[in-house]
Protein backbone atom coordinates (compact mmCIF):
# COMPACT_ATOMS: atom_id res chain seq x y z
CA UNK A 1 0.00 0.00 0.00
CA UNK A 2 1.04 3.43 -0.79
CA UNK A 3 2.71 5.35 2.13
CA UNK A 4 1.04 8.96 1.80
CA UNK A 5 3.16 10.47 5.13
CA UNK A 6 6.71 9.05 5.54
CA UNK A 7 8.46 9.44 8.64
CA UNK A 8 8.17 12.56 10.72
CA UNK A 9 10.42 12.95 13.28
CA UNK A 10 10.48 15.78 16.04
CA UNK A 11 11.87 17.26 18.81
CA UNK A 12 10.39 19.88 20.36
CA UNK A 13 10.30 21.80 23.61
CA UNK A 14 6.77 22.88 25.06
CA UNK A 15 4.83 25.93 24.85
CA UNK A 16 5.65 26.16 29.15
CA UNK A 17 9.09 26.41 28.33
CA UNK A 18 10.05 24.52 31.53
CA UNK A 19 10.07 20.99 30.52
CA UNK A 20 11.75 19.26 27.23
CA UNK A 21 9.96 17.42 25.81
CA UNK A 22 11.41 15.01 23.26
CA UNK A 23 8.82 13.74 20.26
CA UNK A 24 9.92 11.08 18.30
CA UNK A 25 7.39 10.22 15.26
CA UNK A 26 6.95 7.82 12.69
CA UNK A 27 3.83 8.16 11.44
CA UNK A 28 2.60 6.22 7.94
CA UNK A 29 -1.01 6.95 6.74
CA UNK A 30 -2.54 4.79 4.23
CA UNK A 31 -5.07 6.00 1.54
CA UNK A 32 -8.66 6.38 3.04
CA UNK A 33 -7.46 4.79 6.36
CA UNK A 34 -9.30 6.03 9.68
CA UNK A 35 -5.92 6.00 12.03
CA UNK A 36 -6.70 6.58 15.58
CA UNK A 37 -4.15 8.00 17.73
CA UNK A 38 -4.59 7.44 21.60
CA UNK A 39 -2.66 7.59 24.90
CA UNK A 40 -2.50 9.40 28.23
CA UNK A 41 -2.88 13.12 28.20
CA UNK A 42 0.49 14.89 27.51
CA UNK A 43 1.47 11.64 25.36
CA UNK A 44 2.08 14.08 21.94
CA UNK A 45 -1.14 13.26 20.23
CA UNK A 46 -2.28 16.18 19.72
CA UNK A 47 1.36 17.49 19.15
CA UNK A 48 1.39 15.25 16.16
CA UNK A 49 -1.98 16.57 14.79
CA UNK A 50 -0.69 20.19 15.10
CA UNK A 51 2.31 18.92 13.20
CA UNK A 52 0.47 17.41 10.17
CA UNK A 53 -1.79 20.60 10.01
CA UNK A 54 1.11 23.25 10.04
CA UNK A 55 0.16 24.56 12.94
CA UNK A 56 3.20 23.63 14.87
CA UNK A 57 6.41 25.16 12.84
CA UNK A 58 8.67 24.95 16.19
CA UNK A 59 9.42 21.00 15.26
CA UNK A 60 11.89 19.90 13.32
CA UNK A 61 11.90 16.72 10.90
CA UNK A 62 10.30 15.64 7.77
CA UNK A 63 6.91 15.01 6.34
CA UNK A 64 5.94 14.04 3.16
CA UNK A 65 2.20 13.61 1.98
CA UNK A 66 1.23 12.05 -1.59
CA UNK A 67 5.21 13.30 -2.46
CA UNK A 68 4.43 16.67 -1.48
CA UNK A 69 7.19 18.04 0.93
CA UNK A 70 4.98 19.98 3.81
CA UNK A 71 7.93 20.20 5.75
CA UNK A 72 11.67 19.38 5.61
CA UNK A 73 13.67 21.24 8.66
CA UNK A 74 17.17 20.53 6.31
CA UNK A 75 15.81 22.25 4.01
CA UNK A 76 14.24 24.86 5.70
CA UNK A 77 10.85 23.84 3.79
CA UNK A 78 7.65 24.73 6.18
CA UNK A 79 4.49 24.95 4.41
CA UNK A 80 1.80 26.94 6.50
CA UNK A 81 -1.89 25.24 7.37
CA UNK A 82 -3.54 27.14 4.04
CA UNK A 83 -0.98 25.23 1.73
CA UNK A 84 -1.76 21.79 3.10
CA UNK A 85 -4.43 20.03 1.84
CA UNK A 86 -6.42 19.53 5.21
CA UNK A 87 -9.88 19.84 6.96
CA UNK A 88 -9.56 19.87 11.24
CA UNK A 89 -12.43 19.47 13.83
CA UNK A 90 -11.23 21.08 17.18
CA UNK A 91 -11.82 19.52 20.49
CA UNK A 92 -13.89 22.76 21.06
CA UNK A 93 -15.22 23.01 17.57
CA UNK A 94 -13.95 26.78 16.98
CA UNK A 95 -17.07 27.70 14.91
CA UNK A 96 -17.03 31.44 14.47
CA UNK A 97 -19.59 32.97 16.48
CA UNK A 98 -20.45 35.79 13.79
CA UNK A 99 -21.31 33.50 11.68
CA UNK A 100 -24.41 31.79 11.08
CA UNK A 101 -23.96 27.76 10.32
CA UNK A 102 -24.18 28.62 6.27
CA UNK A 103 -22.19 31.69 6.53
CA UNK A 104 -18.95 29.21 8.29
CA UNK A 105 -19.12 26.82 5.83
CA UNK A 106 -19.41 29.37 3.11
CA UNK A 107 -16.02 30.97 4.98
CA UNK A 108 -14.27 27.94 3.88
CA UNK A 109 -15.30 27.60 0.67
CA UNK A 110 -12.28 28.52 -1.59
CA UNK A 111 -12.95 31.83 -3.90
CA UNK A 112 -13.21 29.65 -7.72
CA UNK A 113 -15.67 27.12 -6.18
CA UNK A 114 -19.40 26.65 -6.53
CA UNK A 115 -21.52 25.91 -3.94
CA UNK A 116 -22.99 23.19 -4.28
CA UNK A 117 -20.66 20.95 -2.08
CA UNK A 118 -22.12 23.60 1.05
CA UNK A 119 -25.61 22.25 0.02
CA UNK A 120 -24.74 18.96 0.13
CA UNK A 121 -22.89 18.62 3.33
CA UNK A 122 -26.06 20.81 5.07
CA UNK A 123 -27.88 17.53 3.59
CA UNK A 124 -25.67 15.02 4.90
CA UNK A 125 -24.83 16.32 7.68
CA UNK A 126 -28.88 17.18 9.06
CA UNK A 127 -28.40 21.00 9.18
CA UNK A 128 -30.72 22.30 6.66
CA UNK A 129 -33.16 23.28 9.17
CA UNK A 130 -30.23 24.60 11.22
CA UNK A 131 -28.66 26.49 8.39
CA UNK A 132 -29.02 29.89 9.87
CA UNK A 133 -28.90 29.51 13.26
CA UNK A 134 -26.01 31.50 15.08
CA UNK A 135 -23.27 28.88 16.45
CA UNK A 136 -24.13 29.84 20.25
CA UNK A 137 -28.19 28.71 19.69
CA UNK A 138 -26.63 25.51 18.72
CA UNK A 139 -26.48 22.46 21.15
CA UNK A 140 -23.01 20.50 21.37
CA UNK A 141 -23.92 18.11 19.04
CA UNK A 142 -24.77 19.75 16.81
CA UNK A 143 -22.28 22.32 16.70
CA UNK A 144 -19.71 19.60 16.43
CA UNK A 145 -21.98 18.30 12.82
CA UNK A 146 -21.13 21.78 11.67
CA UNK A 147 -17.55 21.92 12.30
CA UNK A 148 -17.55 18.40 10.93
CA UNK A 149 -19.31 19.39 7.43
CA UNK A 150 -17.31 23.10 7.40
CA UNK A 151 -13.43 20.48 7.69
CA UNK A 152 -14.99 19.20 4.43
CA UNK A 153 -15.82 22.21 2.24
CA UNK A 154 -11.76 22.75 1.00
CA UNK A 155 -12.21 19.06 0.14
CA UNK A 156 -9.21 17.88 1.77
CA UNK A 157 -6.82 15.35 1.61
CA UNK A 158 -6.54 14.76 5.35
CA UNK A 159 -9.02 14.71 7.71
CA UNK A 160 -7.09 15.58 11.67
CA UNK A 161 -9.97 15.19 14.08
CA UNK A 162 -8.78 16.57 18.15
CA UNK A 163 -10.97 14.68 20.27
CA UNK A 164 -13.69 15.81 18.23
CA UNK A 165 -16.74 13.65 20.26
CA UNK A 166 -14.91 13.86 24.23
CA UNK A 167 -17.01 16.82 25.19
CA UNK A 168 -20.45 15.18 24.42
CA UNK A 169 -22.76 12.51 25.91
CA UNK A 170 -22.34 8.99 25.61
CA UNK A 171 -25.50 9.20 23.37
CA UNK A 172 -24.71 12.00 21.34
CA UNK A 173 -20.81 11.07 20.84
CA UNK A 174 -22.34 7.66 19.50
CA UNK A 175 -24.75 9.05 17.27
CA UNK A 176 -22.00 11.84 15.94
CA UNK A 177 -19.68 8.73 15.13
CA UNK A 178 -22.41 7.79 12.43
CA UNK A 179 -21.64 10.91 11.22
CA UNK A 180 -17.76 10.64 10.98
CA UNK A 181 -18.20 6.70 9.09
CA UNK A 182 -20.33 8.38 6.81
CA UNK A 183 -18.39 11.17 5.63
CA UNK A 184 -15.11 8.71 6.09
CA UNK A 185 -16.50 6.39 3.52
CA UNK A 186 -18.53 9.17 1.53
CA UNK A 187 -15.82 11.55 0.76
CA UNK A 188 -13.02 8.04 0.90
CA UNK A 189 -10.81 10.76 3.20
CA UNK A 190 -7.27 9.32 4.71
CA UNK A 191 -8.36 10.87 8.82
CA UNK A 192 -6.58 10.83 11.77
CA UNK A 193 -8.27 10.68 14.45
CA UNK A 194 -7.06 11.33 18.41
CA UNK A 195 -9.12 9.47 20.81
CA UNK A 196 -9.06 8.77 24.43
CA UNK A 197 -12.60 6.23 23.99
CA UNK A 198 -11.59 2.84 23.65
CA UNK A 199 -15.68 1.91 22.28
CA UNK A 200 -15.34 5.08 19.84
CA UNK A 201 -12.01 3.43 18.35
CA UNK A 202 -12.91 0.36 18.21
CA UNK A 203 -15.81 1.39 15.92
CA UNK A 204 -14.56 4.08 13.65
CA UNK A 205 -10.61 3.26 13.27
CA UNK A 206 -9.08 0.80 10.71
CA UNK A 207 -5.59 1.34 12.62
CA UNK A 208 -4.79 2.08 16.06
CA UNK A 209 -1.59 3.41 17.66
CA UNK A 210 -0.43 4.59 21.23
CA UNK A 211 1.54 7.11 22.02
CA UNK A 212 3.64 7.56 25.63
CA UNK A 213 5.82 10.25 26.57
CA UNK A 214 6.00 11.20 23.00
CA UNK A 215 6.83 8.00 21.10
CA UNK A 216 4.32 5.91 19.27
CA UNK A 217 4.36 2.45 21.42
CA UNK A 218 2.09 0.39 19.89
CA UNK A 219 0.41 -0.47 16.63
CA UNK A 220 -2.39 -2.50 16.07
CA UNK A 221 -4.51 -3.68 12.84
CA UNK A 222 -8.00 -4.29 14.20
CA UNK A 223 -11.55 -4.67 12.43
CA UNK A 224 -13.26 -3.10 14.86
CA UNK A 225 -16.87 -4.41 14.09
CA UNK A 226 -15.38 -8.55 13.97
CA UNK A 227 -13.42 -8.69 17.06
CA UNK A 228 -15.95 -6.70 19.42
CA UNK A 229 -13.58 -5.47 22.21
CA UNK A 230 -11.11 -8.14 22.57
CA UNK A 231 -8.32 -6.84 20.13
CA UNK A 232 -8.80 -3.55 21.80
CA UNK A 233 -8.58 -4.52 25.18
CA UNK A 234 -5.39 -6.34 23.83
CA UNK A 235 -4.15 -3.11 22.95
CA UNK A 236 -4.03 -1.55 26.23
CA UNK A 237 -2.40 -4.59 27.33
CA UNK A 238 0.49 -3.67 24.76
CA UNK A 239 0.44 -5.48 21.08
CA UNK A 240 3.59 -5.33 18.96
CA UNK A 241 3.33 -5.22 15.02
CA UNK A 242 -0.04 -5.99 14.73
CA UNK A 243 -0.05 -8.63 16.73
CA UNK A 244 -2.34 -9.13 20.20
CA UNK A 245 -2.55 -11.85 22.69
CA UNK A 246 -6.46 -12.81 23.18
CA UNK A 247 -9.03 -14.48 24.52
CA UNK A 248 -11.03 -16.07 21.75
CA UNK A 249 -14.99 -15.07 22.09
CA UNK A 250 -17.75 -15.69 20.79
CA UNK A 251 -17.67 -13.12 18.94
CA UNK A 252 -14.54 -13.43 17.19
CA UNK A 253 -15.19 -17.38 16.39
CA UNK A 254 -18.24 -16.45 14.87
CA UNK A 255 -17.53 -13.68 12.57
CA UNK A 256 -13.87 -13.92 11.22
CA UNK A 257 -11.97 -16.73 9.83
CA UNK A 258 -8.88 -17.81 11.98
CA UNK A 259 -5.87 -20.00 10.47
CA UNK A 260 -5.41 -22.64 10.98
CA UNK A 261 -8.90 -23.54 11.18
CA UNK A 262 -11.37 -22.51 13.46
CA UNK A 263 -12.17 -25.96 15.09
CA UNK A 264 -9.44 -26.18 16.71
CA UNK A 265 -9.74 -23.81 19.51
CA UNK A 266 -11.93 -23.57 22.32
CA UNK A 267 -13.65 -21.35 23.75
CA UNK A 268 -12.26 -18.86 26.10
CA UNK A 269 -8.79 -20.24 25.26
CA UNK A 270 -6.14 -17.49 25.00
CA UNK A 271 -3.93 -17.35 21.97
CA UNK A 272 -1.53 -15.18 20.04
CA UNK A 273 -3.27 -13.77 16.82
CA UNK A 274 -2.03 -11.66 13.88
CA UNK A 275 -4.26 -9.53 11.45
CA UNK A 276 -4.05 -10.33 7.93
CA UNK A 277 -6.92 -8.63 6.49
CA UNK A 278 -9.98 -6.65 8.45
CA UNK A 279 -11.79 -10.35 9.02
CA UNK A 280 -8.62 -12.93 8.56
CA UNK A 281 -6.14 -13.36 11.57
CA UNK A 282 -3.53 -15.96 11.59
CA UNK A 283 -2.96 -17.55 15.37
CA UNK A 284 0.31 -17.79 16.10
CA UNK A 285 0.87 -19.93 19.21
CA UNK A 286 -1.68 -20.76 22.19
CA UNK A 287 -0.19 -19.56 25.02
CA UNK A 288 -1.80 -22.07 27.09
CA UNK B 1 -17.55 81.78 17.34
CA UNK B 2 -14.33 80.80 19.74
CA UNK B 3 -16.50 78.09 21.98
CA UNK B 4 -17.87 76.21 18.84
CA UNK B 5 -14.35 76.32 16.76
CA UNK B 6 -12.16 75.31 19.90
CA UNK B 7 -15.26 72.36 20.60
CA UNK B 8 -14.84 70.93 16.75
CA UNK B 9 -10.75 71.67 17.90
CA UNK B 10 -11.23 68.79 20.51
CA UNK B 11 -13.49 66.70 18.66
CA UNK B 12 -10.94 66.60 15.14
CA UNK B 13 -8.39 65.72 17.28
CA UNK B 14 -9.84 63.50 19.01
CA UNK B 15 -11.34 61.70 16.16
CA UNK B 16 -8.00 62.34 14.37
CA UNK B 17 -5.99 60.48 17.08
CA UNK B 18 -8.51 57.40 17.67
CA UNK B 19 -8.84 56.85 14.04
CA UNK B 20 -4.82 56.25 13.85
CA UNK B 21 -4.56 54.46 17.14
CA UNK B 22 -7.16 51.76 16.20
CA UNK B 23 -4.92 51.34 12.58
CA UNK B 24 -1.69 51.28 15.30
CA UNK B 25 -3.37 50.09 17.78
CA UNK B 26 -4.89 46.32 16.29
CA UNK B 27 -1.47 45.01 14.87
CA UNK B 28 0.05 45.94 18.16
CA UNK B 29 -2.48 44.58 20.42
CA UNK B 30 -2.85 41.23 18.32
CA UNK B 31 1.33 40.86 17.84
CA UNK B 32 0.90 41.65 22.06
CA UNK B 33 -1.38 38.94 22.77
CA UNK B 34 0.10 36.29 20.27
CA UNK B 35 3.54 36.72 21.38
CA UNK B 36 5.43 34.09 23.22
CA UNK B 37 8.49 36.56 23.38
CA UNK B 38 10.49 37.15 26.61
CA UNK B 39 10.58 40.27 25.67
CA UNK B 40 6.66 40.87 25.88
CA UNK B 41 6.58 42.04 30.18
CA UNK B 42 9.34 44.70 28.32
CA UNK B 43 7.26 45.58 25.49
CA UNK B 44 3.93 45.43 27.54
CA UNK B 45 5.45 48.15 29.85
CA UNK B 46 6.56 50.38 27.14
CA UNK B 47 3.21 50.66 25.82
CA UNK B 48 1.50 51.29 29.16
CA UNK B 49 3.65 54.06 30.34
CA UNK B 50 1.28 56.81 29.26
CA UNK B 51 -0.76 55.53 32.22
CA UNK B 52 1.40 55.49 35.30
CA UNK B 53 3.45 58.89 33.88
CA UNK B 54 2.13 62.95 34.86
CA UNK B 55 1.01 63.45 31.03
CA UNK B 56 3.17 66.63 31.70
CA UNK B 57 6.14 64.45 32.06
CA UNK B 58 5.52 62.80 28.21
CA UNK B 59 4.72 66.47 27.25
CA UNK B 60 8.14 67.80 28.57
CA UNK B 61 10.02 65.13 26.71
CA UNK B 62 8.07 65.17 23.85
CA UNK B 63 8.62 69.13 23.67
CA UNK B 64 12.38 68.54 23.99
CA UNK B 65 12.18 66.16 21.29
CA UNK B 66 10.62 67.69 18.97
CA UNK B 67 12.12 71.50 19.63
CA UNK B 68 13.83 72.66 16.47
CA UNK B 69 16.96 73.12 18.54
CA UNK B 70 17.04 68.77 19.47
CA UNK B 71 18.46 67.13 16.81
CA UNK B 72 15.20 65.04 15.85
CA UNK B 73 13.33 68.40 15.54
CA UNK B 74 16.40 69.63 13.57
CA UNK B 75 16.29 66.48 11.18
CA UNK B 76 12.41 67.00 11.01
CA UNK B 77 12.27 70.92 9.83
CA UNK B 78 15.46 70.65 8.01
CA UNK B 79 14.08 67.45 5.76
CA UNK B 80 10.70 67.70 5.40
CA UNK B 81 10.15 71.29 6.63
CA UNK B 82 8.12 69.77 9.31
CA UNK B 83 7.55 71.39 12.46
CA UNK B 84 5.35 69.56 15.58
CA UNK B 85 6.04 71.51 18.20
CA UNK B 86 3.02 74.31 18.83
CA UNK B 87 0.93 72.83 15.58
CA UNK B 88 -2.09 70.83 15.68
CA UNK B 89 -0.20 68.34 14.08
CA UNK B 90 2.44 68.14 16.93
CA UNK B 91 -1.19 67.65 18.85
CA UNK B 92 -2.21 64.64 17.51
CA UNK B 93 1.78 63.24 18.00
CA UNK B 94 1.17 64.05 21.80
CA UNK B 95 -2.24 62.36 21.98
CA UNK B 96 -1.28 58.70 19.95
CA UNK B 97 1.58 58.74 22.33
CA UNK B 98 -0.46 59.79 25.18
CA UNK B 99 -3.41 57.44 24.09
CA UNK B 100 -1.93 54.81 23.18
CA UNK B 101 -2.72 52.14 26.27
CA UNK B 102 -6.46 53.02 26.22
CA UNK B 103 -6.71 51.73 22.76
CA UNK B 104 -4.24 49.10 23.15
CA UNK B 105 -4.75 47.15 26.28
CA UNK B 106 -8.73 46.90 25.46
CA UNK B 107 -8.17 44.80 22.22
CA UNK B 108 -5.10 43.35 23.14
CA UNK B 109 -7.28 41.56 26.16
CA UNK B 110 -9.72 41.16 23.67
CA UNK B 111 -7.51 39.02 21.26
CA UNK B 112 -6.74 37.34 24.51
CA UNK B 113 -10.52 36.23 25.64
CA UNK B 114 -11.10 35.06 22.01
CA UNK B 115 -10.93 30.81 21.65
CA UNK B 116 -7.39 30.22 20.63
CA UNK B 117 -8.59 27.88 18.39
CA UNK B 118 -10.52 30.77 15.75
CA UNK B 119 -7.69 31.88 14.21
CA UNK B 120 -6.10 28.61 13.85
CA UNK B 121 -9.59 27.22 12.67
CA UNK B 122 -9.94 29.85 9.90
CA UNK B 123 -5.80 29.32 9.02
CA UNK B 124 -6.58 25.06 8.26
CA UNK B 125 -9.45 26.37 5.72
CA UNK B 126 -6.80 28.22 3.84
CA UNK B 127 -7.56 31.94 5.20
CA UNK B 128 -4.87 34.47 5.29
CA UNK B 129 -3.75 36.03 8.28
CA UNK B 130 -5.06 39.29 6.72
CA UNK B 131 -8.73 37.70 6.28
CA UNK B 132 -8.72 35.89 9.51
CA UNK B 133 -8.53 38.94 11.66
CA UNK B 134 -10.59 40.84 9.43
CA UNK B 135 -13.64 38.35 8.86
CA UNK B 136 -12.65 36.05 12.20
CA UNK B 137 -11.31 38.15 14.98
CA UNK B 138 -12.22 41.69 14.87
CA UNK B 139 -15.83 41.15 14.64
CA UNK B 140 -15.38 38.69 17.53
CA UNK B 141 -14.09 41.13 19.41
CA UNK B 142 -16.41 43.77 18.58
CA UNK B 143 -16.93 44.92 22.45
CA UNK B 144 -13.18 45.42 22.84
CA UNK B 145 -12.92 47.36 20.12
CA UNK B 146 -15.61 49.96 20.65
CA UNK B 147 -13.78 50.25 24.18
CA UNK B 148 -10.81 50.96 22.76
CA UNK B 149 -12.17 53.77 20.67
CA UNK B 150 -14.43 55.14 23.24
CA UNK B 151 -11.49 55.36 25.88
CA UNK B 152 -9.13 56.46 23.15
CA UNK B 153 -11.44 59.53 22.09
CA UNK B 154 -12.71 60.24 25.39
CA UNK B 155 -8.95 60.25 26.89
CA UNK B 156 -7.86 62.62 24.14
CA UNK B 157 -11.02 65.10 24.64
CA UNK B 158 -9.89 65.24 28.02
CA UNK B 159 -6.10 65.52 28.01
CA UNK B 160 -4.77 68.81 29.09
CA UNK B 161 -0.86 67.92 30.58
CA UNK B 162 0.69 67.00 27.49
CA UNK B 163 -1.22 69.47 25.16
CA UNK B 164 -0.05 72.66 27.31
CA UNK B 165 4.01 71.85 26.87
CA UNK B 166 3.28 70.58 23.38
CA UNK B 167 0.80 72.54 21.89
CA UNK B 168 0.40 75.81 23.90
CA UNK B 169 -2.65 77.48 24.03
CA UNK B 170 -3.38 79.14 20.11
CA UNK B 171 -7.06 79.71 19.47
CA UNK B 172 -7.71 77.87 16.17
CA UNK B 173 -4.58 75.63 16.09
CA UNK B 174 -3.80 74.56 19.48
CA UNK B 175 -6.19 75.32 22.10
CA UNK B 176 -8.45 72.51 23.06
CA UNK B 177 -11.76 72.65 25.76
CA UNK B 178 -9.41 71.62 28.38
CA UNK B 179 -7.35 74.29 27.83
CA UNK B 180 -9.81 76.98 26.96
CA UNK B 181 -11.88 75.37 30.60
CA UNK B 182 -8.21 76.24 32.58
CA UNK B 183 -7.95 79.49 30.75
CA UNK B 184 -11.78 80.78 31.16
CA UNK B 185 -11.26 79.84 34.98
CA UNK B 186 -8.18 81.92 35.21
CA UNK B 187 -9.73 85.11 33.63
CA UNK B 188 -12.85 83.75 36.53
CA UNK B 189 -15.46 83.62 33.40
CA UNK B 190 -16.78 80.75 35.27
CA UNK B 191 -20.28 80.61 32.72
CA UNK B 192 -17.79 80.37 30.18
CA UNK B 193 -15.76 77.76 31.28
CA UNK B 194 -19.27 75.81 32.39
CA UNK B 195 -20.26 76.15 28.69
CA UNK B 196 -17.15 74.19 28.16
CA UNK B 197 -17.35 71.88 30.92
CA UNK B 198 -21.00 70.86 30.31
CA UNK B 199 -20.81 70.16 26.32
CA UNK B 200 -17.73 67.64 27.47
CA UNK B 201 -20.03 66.26 30.08
CA UNK B 202 -23.08 65.33 27.73
CA UNK B 203 -20.29 64.28 25.31
CA UNK B 204 -18.94 61.82 27.25
CA UNK B 205 -22.34 61.05 28.63
CA UNK B 206 -23.89 60.51 25.29
CA UNK B 207 -20.70 57.86 23.77
CA UNK B 208 -20.67 56.20 27.15
CA UNK B 209 -24.84 55.56 26.58
CA UNK B 210 -24.70 54.59 23.08
CA UNK B 211 -21.58 52.03 23.88
CA UNK B 212 -23.50 50.41 27.05
CA UNK B 213 -26.26 50.07 24.66
CA UNK B 214 -24.24 48.51 21.63
CA UNK B 215 -22.35 46.54 23.46
CA UNK B 216 -24.96 44.26 25.42
CA UNK B 217 -26.35 43.44 21.85
CA UNK B 218 -22.48 42.32 20.98
CA UNK B 219 -21.97 40.33 23.92
CA UNK B 220 -24.34 37.91 23.64
CA UNK B 221 -23.25 35.64 21.05
CA UNK B 222 -19.99 36.80 21.56
CA UNK B 223 -19.35 35.84 25.17
CA UNK B 224 -21.41 32.25 24.52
Amino acid sequence: MDKLVSTLNFDLHLRDGRRSFHLEVDLQLHPGELLALTGPSGSGKTTVLRILAGLENRAKGQLIFQEEVWQDSSKRIFLPPQQRSIGVVFQDYALFPNMNVTQNLRFALPKAADGALIEELLEVMDLLDLRNALPFELSGGQQQRVALARALVRRPKLLLLDEPLSALDTRMREHLQTYILELHQRYALTTLLISHHPEEIQRLADRVLMMEKGKIVDESLFAPDVTGGLVLQAIWRGIHEGMAQVQLGENLLQTSLLTPAIETFNMGQTVKIRMLSKTTFEVLETAD
Amino acid sequence: MDFTNTLLLTLRLAAITTFILLLLGIPVAYGLARSRSAWKPVLEALVSMPLVLPPTVIGFYLLLALSPNSFFGHWLQDTFEVRLVFTFSGLVLGSLIYSFPFMVQPLQSGFENLPAHLAEASYTLGKSTWTTLWWVLLPNIRPALLSGIVLAFAHTVGEFGVVLMIGGNIPGVTRVASIAIYDEVEALNFAEANRYALSLVLLAFVFLVLFFRYNRRSQQWISW
